[in-house]
């Protein structure tokens, strides 16, 4: 199948490891992988902050680049999740962008919505021998529903001992510019996010969306330089299923 | 008409157009598709009976059953030691035939007053008009074996006598079998209680504290 | 709280201005009040196990209905219908309530609704009133204005009674002494509860309540009036519903003459029929019981069963501006149940004093705002306290879209305020602008690796410590990431130079 990358604005410059792992693992399948150079951003941010009219162009630029692929996928909850609920929205005063909205969110997968539903796979052939938690965010688990399938792959990696996050369904606190905006709310749920994955005793803490991992690994890592624990690294999933190749 | 009047005339009028102006114009069908039968059709009344029982037991309700021949010495077991017991004024004579204590019979000659209920070791016997078996509920409307609000109210112990064919499975249905939705309808689920302290139910504080269920058939 | 003077009388008032007031304008902006908040351990860790266990027990309520998801979409389909008929079935409710001996009364915001009453109080003679527990009464300030017109008032639900007794404000919608634990709730019932047995006062909820039943006897059983709101009012019959735990609710109900109940226009419901829908949903979603131990329902009044008098104040205060907006109007479905603040991860950390209003957590966030203005004290802060973790909308009884609101409200903020200047429109709309076209996005990228370069060549593992203002409230509890030295799509144009498809495990 032919795959049309979204690697998102944040993957782009802050995480490519995260692209670089969805272009792997998508090859390695046998599938080809393409990315349209105009991408930019969602337009997420812009939107979530209330400003419409700035997200607006953006929301007309994605249509316009993907259309006319077979299947989109994007290694971020929240940005999928924006292009699904919040485009249709935003869209609704425009006919045209509503239809090109229309025609282009169907094809426009989450990774694991791509590998479980549109690829009907589960083992991706990794290995990865590390204690590894997973934090369903809130975008994949309340808008997406993703469910099981991230943990499905996860599962099937060879060597992962997955455990059980305590209070998974909860928010980390990022929210965007709630982060900032709101700074000192984040910290106080941050800080009970972190807890509850080193008490797991994980090495890795895995999930869907970078910038939740930026905002949870930051907060895990300042509090291992300031000594409480052992460091937790954060990392998304993909880069866990793009983990060596096995041969059986 | 005096200025207030007025002004609130004019309040009126005020909302009602400002709605009228806001309000939006589309209407809406309401989809009814939760369940309005039994989940399982033509479950024995036998379940609908043992769910009654679960679920005000689980309230902290004491549940006693009979048949219709044993009602007077059931209820008299029940009530033990009370030394007087309030029926409602159209209360069935033969419910207490077996109750050696004093019984107050309200309207008889005259209503009951607030401080008559407020006895101590008083208990009061209604009965009721429907029982919802899922929600542990029984309905009172005021009925004659069921009599003014307050009977159920201000006593410290509350017993109801219903009868199977009373009892139903849902909430919807309950409603569905009250004859006249104006009358004054309380609706009890167990002895009183507050999830105010920690959000932990305790029983417990202004209704009756004691609820015992007859269930008669 | 601010706006809990008495008003003047509807006369009075100044004309044209119909916005909401009342206790539902935040004095502070919410992120200066949840600091506040946030110092307070006690406070967590009470907010922390109240909202746990509450939250448990709905789970587990909720997951025994296997039609919960159609009882939802009933509920929400009934309230929209509810919102789209609403004259007609407010003339209706009108004429059926005076039918059965009712009098109905019109306010059009809070001033005018605590005139209505207090003159009603007064009309009676009485100096005492008895209080039900009324989200509607909280909201007008209703105990401020009778207090300041020399009525004592006595709220008889716990959770009151404790806020009261303690000379504090409400913090949650259903249960508004949430932020006490027992212990603390026995210290202010031992220090100021007239005539309470210190001698049997423990800190046993059920020695609690056992003190409150004794300190309130004998307050029900002389009490005159008593004053209610309602959770549902029936048009088709004229019918008034209150839900309740304790037996308060039904003594204030059945034993006083005067009863007056004041109740949103948005209460109404078309049909005594649609009860069966809404007598499901709001037990299980307030306190996480198949049924909650008292409903009643009183139709005008009942010759020889209860008050002889009924007064029903139907009040507007800013809901007919909330009904105007399309997308925040579903805020009005709202039954008051509060699980959306018993999920929420905000409310659970900060609780309910941070959202200013009586209305607290997500329902809070948007209703207060849309029933006072954006405008209104800190109030366009609140649409901004929120992750947008989607958890109050998953539980919503009948499924008001918080998130989306939320989204929406922001909106209207931004839009409202776009002839000022802001630093951060300015940087949303240069990032729109950046990011709308690849080679100025492809130029930034490359400008913002090169300019992380040198910090890169200064931090050890690539992570940033502390940042300028405004992300320097990013890093004063988390380390920030740095761009990483090559952007992904730099990858893939050297990759695509060099023949395309390779096994992608070089470094970045």
């Amino acid at each position: 199948m032919r795959v049309a990358l979204f690697v998102t604005c944040v993957n782009d410059l802050m995480f490519p490891a995260t692209g670089r792992a969805v272009v792997r693992v998508l090859e390695r399948l046998g599938h080809t992988v393409e990315f349209p150079a105009a991408q930019g951003c969602c337009g997420q941010m812009h939107a979530n902050s209330g400003y419409r009219a700035e997200a607006l162009p953006l929301v007309r630029n994605f249509v316009e680049t993907f259309a006319g692929y077979e299947a989109v996928v994007a290694p971020s909850g929240s940005c999928v999740a924006m292009v699904r609920e919040a485009y249709p929205r935003l869209a609704a005063g425009d006919p045209d962008l509503a239809a090109a909205v229309n025609e282009v969110v169907p094809r426009v997968h989450e990774l694991s919505e791509l590998l479980v539903d549109v690829l009907g796979v589960t083992d991706v052939g990794a290995s990865f021998p590390h204690r590894v938690t997973y934090h369903p965010t809130c975008h994949g688990l309340r808008t997406l529903r993703l469910g099981d399938r991230p943990l499905r792959l996860l599962r099937a990696v060879r060597g992962l001992d997955l455990v059980d996050l305590p209070g998974a369904e909860e928010c980390c606190g990022f929210g965007g510019t709630f982060a900032v905006k709101n700074a000192d709310v984040s910290s106080a749920m941050l800080a009970d996010k972190c807890a509850a994955i080193r008490d797991t005793g994980a090495a890795y803490v895995a999930a869907a969306d970078n910038s939740c991992l930026a905002h949870i690994g930051g907060g895990l890592s300042r509090q291992a330089r300031l000594g409480s624990g052992a460091p937790v690294r954060a990392v998304h999933y993909a880069e866990i299923l793009a983990g060596p190749e096995v041969h059986p | 008409m005096t200025r207030a009047d007025e002004a609130r005339g004019s309040a009126r009028e005020e909302i009602l157009a400002r709605i009228r102006a806001a309000r939006p114009t589309t209407s809406v069908a309401v989809p009814r598709r939760y369940r309005t039968a039994p989940a399982v059709a033509g479950a024995a009344d036998a379940d609908l009976l043992d769910l009654l029982v679960d679920r005000l037991v689980d309230y902290r309700a004491t549940v006693r059953r009979c048949a219709p021949v044993d009602l007077a010495e059931a209820l008299a077991g029940l009530l033990g030691a009370v030394p007087t017991v309030v029926v409602p004024a159209g209360a069935p004579e033969h419910w207490l035939s077996a109750y050696p204590g004093r019984i107050r019979r309200d309207g008889d000659p005259v209503p009951l007053t607030v401080a008559d209920l407020d006895e101590p070791g008083l208990a009061v016997v209604t009965g009721c008009a429907v029982a919802v078996a899922q929600t542990g509920t029984l309905v009172l409307d005021g009925g004659p074996e069921q009599g003014r609000r307050l009977l159920s109210l201000v006593p410290d112990h509350h017993l109801c006598v219903v009868r199977a064919d009373q009892v139903v499975a849902g909430v919807p249905e309950g409603l569905a079998r009250l004859a006249d939705p104006t009358r004054p309808i309380t609706m009890i689920s167990g002895p009183s209680a507050t999830s105010d302290i920690e959000l932990n139910r305790v029983e417990g504080v202004h209704g009756p504290r004691r609820l015992d269920v007859l269930l008669v058939g | 709280m601010s706006g809990g003077a008495p008003g003047g009388t509807g006369a009075q008032r100044r004309r044209g201005d119909r916005r909401g007031h009342g206790n539902i304008v935040a004095p502070l902006p919410f992120p200066a009040a949840a600091r506040r908040e946030l110092g307070n351990p006690q406070l967590r860790a009470n907010l922390r196990r109240a909202t746990h266990t509450i939250r448990d027990r709905r789970a587990r309520v909720v997951g025994e209905t296997p039609d919960w998801a159609h009882l939802r979409a009933a509920g929400a389909a009934i309230k929209d219908d509810v919102l789209a008929r609403l004259p007609e079935l407010l003339e209706q409710f009108e004429a059926a309530a005076t039918a059965a001996g009712a009098t109905v009364h019109w306010a059009r915001d809070a001033a005018e609704a605590r005139a209505l009453v207090t003159d009603l109080v007064r009309g009676t003679g009485s100096a005492e009133v008895v209080k039900v527990k009324s989200m509607a009464t909280q909201e007008i300030g209703l105990n401020e204005a009778l207090a300041e017109a020399g009525i004592t008032v006595v709220e008889t639900d716990l959770a009151e009674l404790i806020v009261q007794l303690a000379d504090d404000t409400p913090s949650h919608i259903l249960v508004p002494a949430i932020h006490y634990n027992r212990r603390q709730i026995r210290e202010i019932f031992a220090d100021r509860m007239p005539g309470v047995d210190l001698d049997a006062l423990t800190d046993e909820p059920a020695a609690l309540a056992e003190a409150a039943r004794r300190y309130l006897r004998d307050r029900f059983l002389n009490a005159r009036v008593a004053i209610s709101g309602a959770n549902f009012a029936v048009a088709e019959t004229g019918t008034l519903v209150v839900v309740e735990s304790e037996g308060n609710g039904r003594m204030c109900l059945t034993l006083p003459e005067t009863l007056i109940s004041v109740v949103g226009v948005e209460k109404l419901l078309p049909t005594f029929r649609d009860l069966e829908v809404f007598l499901q949903l709001l037990p299980r979603s307030a306190t996480g019981e198949r049924m909650n131990p008292y409903t009643s329902m009183w139709t005008g009044v009942t010759p020889g069963d209860g008050p002889r008098a009924l007064h029903v104040v139907l009040l507007d205060n800013g809901r007919t501006d909330t009904l105007a907006d399309p997308v925040g109007r579903q805020a009005l479905r709202c039954i008051r149940c509060s699980a959306c603040l018993n999920v929420c991860p905000v409310y659970e950390r900060v609780g309910g004093h941070a959202y200013g209003s009586v209305y607290p957590g997500p329902i809070g966030a948007i209703l207060s705002p849309q029933l006072t203005g954006l405008d209104a004290g800190a109030n366009r802060s609140l649409p901004y306290a929120s992750t947008l973790c989607g958890a109050c909308f998953d539980v919503c009884p009948v499924r008001i879209d918080i998130p989306q609101v939320l989204v929406h409200l922001r909106q209207r903020d931004v839009d409202a305020r776009r002839g000022q200047p802001s630093p951060e429109r300015m940087a949303m709309r240069a990032l729109s602008w950046v990011m709308r076209d690849r080679r100025r996005y492809a130029a930034a990228l490359r400008a913002a690796r090169r300019g992380a370069a040198p910090l890169r060549l200064l931090t050890a593992g690539g992570e940033v410590r502390r940042l300028p203002w405004p992300l320097s409230a990013w890093t004063s509890s988390r380390d920030a990431p740095l761009p990483a030295a090559r952007t992904f799509r730099d990858w893939w144009a050297e990759r695509t130079a060099h023949g395309g498809r390779e096994d992608g495990r070089d470094q970045g």
